[in-house]
């Protein structure tokens, strides 16, 4: 049927890439009231640290977070503290959200069929729900380490930073150090969110995925804490993720930062691969 | 004709397919053969095997065994040539609920990788006007009723001229003003050129709208073809009331047409182990005979002009053809009950 041949390359013609879907899973994801929920309650964690340095006394140095102290002396600091006071809990809560809703939150609404029949492709959606967790991974550090900065430059003086090497940077330097903080929590929040995505294609429903990989992130700090276990801890996704002090030094100690990325490469490596296996063969039935 | 060239002519074909759930098997050997350009009505009870059917038509699950294949290609190897020329409501409408009804269609197109970008907001304006939502278009679904949710998901299947449309269930939770709309829609697509395939357990619906129609028992097809010879069609039923019940007998008997029914509330009414026992209407001390005519032997006129003739007062005569309803129970069962 020469017609229908020229229908199948006609439309392999017009094939586009993933982009537009791309697109439309950041709108949606970055539009939804949850996410701006999520971003919001990460916001808060540095203005409520600042506003109650601001209005209680002087924190004695050695008490509290690392670095709050400091504070006082220069509000740059908030965002570097808040970042260090979100690593253990609130960033693998909102990013276990996103990870874990990737595919069970599409089979939860049943549009996972439709984008499916669409034909979206298995692996190009995956692929796509992906990128819309490390999407979230880049902001979500990044609103807590400029909420910080923001709200420590209207409560504190903002002067140069004294690192912990001794040194001291410019105000616009330290933007930029804060800014690789930042991006080195992405990197740790990347392998997180790759257990998620797999997690995410064995169930239908979204809060057990969500809540599974919050666990998986508690568990992992757990047992890097068990001395028992030293063994294991070079290989727990967790294992880096208060490494970023490294950057905070003259000249940067990248060390940190090119371990924790190939473990994160390794657990997308791996879990990005078993999602794979799962979703290409699982019958969508929801 | 090849079985090449009869794959070709056929929208959808699956041969020997099976889906196996544990230890239930919940299709068993389907072999369905949808020629292009028909109106094809699925008919089952519920839980007869016709979502996951189409579930495993649209790639969505696999095939235990057997195989299927959807405009002359298999499914699911050839899932990105197939797919976009196919518009699917699979088991009701599902949708971003924080979503607008455009939002989610522009969300669900974006999802298909050979839709053309620039013309997707003016294709979403006339999948939407298509189905009646124009004015609905930038509400939040989580607004829409259950009858809104099902137009949107019929414009979804139409967001790009399809060869393929497999509507399950189409007319769940519209009002009747929204089925008939709903089934002047179908006509409309089947005249552009499409096939479209209905799952429903309305049998109305079917009979209204459909050329082709297939049953489907307990996961096994019980039944194919056209309306027509589903519908048994040549034996007409012929009822007749008349107060002259035994010499009415007695013409049927010479004409060679047996009676359907058997006698309840005291009138007389025939049938037979196929019907579903709808009795005959009585008039005040009139009877109504009820007889199938077998084959094309006897016109129903004839029978009238014997039974003047005979002497028998005709108080009414209708000429009934066997609806698929008939049909339908007989392969089924009674009663809707829920396949086990």
């Amino acid at each position: 049927m020469p017609n229908r041949d020229m229908a199948t390359q006609e439309l392999a013609a017009r094939a586009s890439s993933g982009w537009p879907l791309l697109a439309s899973e950041l709108s949606v994801l970055f539009r939804r009231r949850r996410t701006w929920a999520m971003l919001l309650a990460l916001a808060a964690v540095p203005v409520l640290m600042a506003i109650a340095v601001r209005v209680s006394s002087a924190v004695p140095p050695g008490r509290g977070p690392a670095f709050l102290d400091r504070i006082t002396q220069n509000g740059l600091f908030v965002g570097v503290t808040a970042s260090l006071v979100c690593v253990p809990l609130f960033l693998p809560l909102t990013v276990g959200v996103v990870a874990g809703d990737t595919i069970a939150g599409e089979a939860g609404l049943g549009t996972l069929r439709y984008l499916l029949v669409a034909p979206a492709g298995r692996v190009r959606l995956l692929l796509v729900k992906y990128a819309g967790a490390a999407a979230f991974c880049v902001v979500a550090p990044l609103v807590v380490a400029l909420a910080g900065a923001g709200i420590g430059a209207a409560l504190f003086p903002v002067g140069p930073v004294t690192l912990l090497s001794g040194d001291v940077i410019t105000p616009g330097e330290a933007v930029v150090r804060l800014l690789l903080v930042a991006a080195y929590l992405t990197v740790s929040l990347l392998g997180l969110s790759a257990v998620g995505l797999f997690l995410s294609t064995l169930t239908d429903v979204p809060v057990g995925a969500m809540a599974a990989t919050i666990v998986a992130s508690v568990v992992s700090q757990v047992m890097g804490e068990l001395p028992q276990l030293e063994w294991l801890h070079p290989w727990l996704f967790s294992h880096y993720w208060f490494g970023f002090a490294d950057l905070l030094r003259q000249p940067i100690a990248w060390d940190s930062f090119g371990s924790n990325a190939l473990l994160q490469a390794g657990y997308i490596a791996v879990f990005g691969a078993l999602a794979y296996g799962r979703f290409v063969t699982k019958d969508v039935l929801s | 004709m090849t079985a090449a060239g009869r794959s070709a002519e056929l929208a959808i074909e699956t041969r020997g397919l099976s889906k196996r759930f544990g230890h239930q098997l919940a299709v068993d050997g389907v072999n369905l053969a949808v020629p292009r350009g028909s109106v094809f009505g699925f008919l089952g009870p519920n839980g007869s095997g016709k979502t996951t059917t189409i579930r495993m038509m649209l790639g969505l699950a696999g095939a235990t065994d057997g195989s299927v294949s959807v405009l002359g290609l298999e499914m699911p190897e050839r899932f990105h040539d197939v797919l976009p020329r196919v518009g699917a409501l699979v088991e009701g409408p599902a949708f971003y609920p924080f979503l607008s009804g455009a939002a989610n269609l522009r969300r669900l197109d974006a999802a298909d990788p050979y839709a053309v970008q620039s013309t997707r907001r003016s294709r979403v304006e006339a999948a939407l006007e298509r189905v009646g939502l124009t004015h609905a278009a930038g509400k939040k679904v989580r607004a829409y009723s259950l009858g809104m949710k099902q137009r949107l998901g019929i414009a979804n299947a139409l967001l790009s001229p399809r060869e393929l449309l497999v509507l399950d269930e189409p007319t769940n939770g519209l009002d009747p003003q929204g089925t008939r709309e709903v089934r002047s829609l179908v006509r409309s697509l089947a005249a552009d050129g499409a096939t479209v395939f209905v799952s429903s357990h309305l049998l109305a619906e079917v009979e209204q709208i459909c050329t082709h129609a297939a049953v489907m028992s307990a996961g096994r097809l019980v039944a194919q073809g056209t309306l027509a010879e589903l519908r048994d069609e040549g034996k007409v039923r012929i009822r007749l009331v008349t107060p002259d019940a035994g010499l009415a007998e007695g013409v049927f008997a010479r004409l060679g047409m047996t009676p359907m029914g058997g006698r309840s509330n005291g009138a007389l009414v025939y049938g037979d182990s196929r019907q579903t026992g709808d009795g005959g209407q009585t008039g005040d001390g009139g009877q109504a005979g009820d007889a199938r005519q077998p084959g094309d032997a006897v016109e129903p006129e004839a029978v009238v002009a014997a039974m003047v003739a005979a002497g028998v007062r005709v108080r009414g005569f209708a000429v009934e053809q066997g609806s698929l309803e008939d049909r339908f129970v007989a392969l089924t069962g009674e009663g809707f009950d829920i396949a086990q």
